[in-house]
């Protein structure tokens, strides 16, 4: 079921523009905010993969260790192969680091002053609040009882109180389920 | 920054560390193992290495770095990777980390994609999912507040200046994780009065 499918000619240079396109617009959150948008593109407008496929793409990139954007390299592999998935993870990737880049070059020819440095100061507490958002959000589309909520407060006590290596309480995650208890 | 020292937990980012050269090779090796052990996301595996073990940046730099990371298009772990090589070694370490970020998750989701027919109706993959997800919340949530705790340490401020930046901190959390704004919403909406807060400080 997965794999490279060659349906309707190569829509890997379609896909690849579409994706581009969209990466400027994924603000706050990145591309995994934009799941609906990419959804939309590869299995509505287009008859690419099917919706079990794109499903399977996202939970694997979500249960794969890396950045969760990743499902977008799947969809890729699954609509042509190896060319497919190196394309397009490029595609979302290389559009936002161009920008970062430039803006960087900037920051640096200017040398940061007293202005951006307060900016960047200013804004800190707003990224540490939308991060625990994040943080929110997940918990609360994957704590299903009081069991898994529990299993969420004592991860982040460990974190909190010990400098333990997070994939060891991951690795516990696992067993955890497993067993039938998160 | 002694401030930080005295508490113990997290140790102070050094100058010598801080100038201590750092090749586009370590970047990568440093930023393909963070992303191959980022279950559920990266974040919190990013902040443990490069705060806590590397000590590169404080807390303070390191959430200064991602509020620019979530304002601007892409993947903010990405922008954070590329920001971090760009300054500790220029083009070549902000393409070495972005390199180091994506290129061992993408051949491992290659991998794990071509195994999925195989273990897709096992149920115990899918409970070992649930509990991954219900800890990985948890590393989220936990990075977030280590981060807060370094931030309000990070300073000698006056007293009344924490408590307001809690208090911009607590409303960004709930425009986007109650009300779920969407984050430059947040940014437009809360950003100028917390820029101001910083200026009146700062002045």
């Amino acid at each position: 079921m997965i794999g490279g499918a060659d349906r309707h000619g190569s829509p890997l240079w379609p896909l690849v523009v579409q994706l581009a396109m969209l990466s400027m617009t994924a603000i706050g959150g990145g591309i995994v905010m934009l799941a609906p948008d990419v959804h939309r593109i590869v299995v509505e407008a287009h008859p690419w993969i099917s919706d079990q496929q794109f499903a399977a793409a996202y939970a694997i990139a979500q249960a794969a260790p890396g950045p969760n954007m990743l499902y977008v390299t799947l969809i890729g592999w699954q609509i042509a192969g190896f060319a497919g998935a190196a394309l397009a993870t490029l595609a979302v990737v290389v559009p936002p680091v161009v920008l970062m880049l430039i803006l960087l070059r900037i920051g640096h020819r200017r040398s940061p002053g007293t202005l951006g440095r307060t900016i960047r100061a200013g804004v800190a507490p707003l990224s540490v609040g939308m991060l625990l958002a994040a943080g929110w959000i997940l918990a609360r589309a994957s704590d299903t009882d009081w069991r898994s909520g529990l299993v969420t407060a004592a991860t982040a006590l460990i974190m909190l109180r010990t400098r333990i290596n997070p994939i060891w309480l991951i690795g516990a995650g696992a067993l955890l389920g497993v067993a039938g208890f998160a | 920054m002694t401030d930080e020292a005295s508490t113990g937990t997290i140790p102070p980012a050094t100058p010598e560390r801080r100038a201590r050269a750092v090749t586009p090779a370590t970047l990568f090796l440093a930023f393909s193992q963070m992303a191959l052990s980022g279950f559920g996301g990266v974040m919190p595996f990013a902040y443990r290495a490069i705060v806590e073990r590397r000590r590169w940046y404080t807390p303070a730099e390191f959430a200064e770095m991602l509020a620019f990371g979530q304002v601007l298009p892409g993947p903010s772990i990405c922008n954070v990777a590329v920001m971090i090589g760009w300054k500790r070694c220029g083009l070549g370490g902000a393409l070495a980390a972005l390199a180091g970020m994506l290129l061992g998750p993408s051949v491992a989701v290659v991998l794990l994609g071509a195994l999925y027919e195989h273990f897709e109706s096992v149920p115990r993959v899918e409970h070992a999912l649930g509990g991954m997800s219900a800890v990985a919340a948890g590393l989220i949530i936990a990075t977030a507040i280590n981060m807060g705790i370094g931030l309000f340490r990070d300073r000698t401020a006056p007293k009344a200046f924490p408590r307001m930046q809690a208090t911009l901190l607590a409303l960004a959390f709930v425009a986007v994780g109650i009300a779920h704004w969407p984050m430059l919403g947040v940014i437009g909406a809360l950003g100028p009065l917390a820029i101001l807060l910083a200026w009146w400080r700062r002045a």
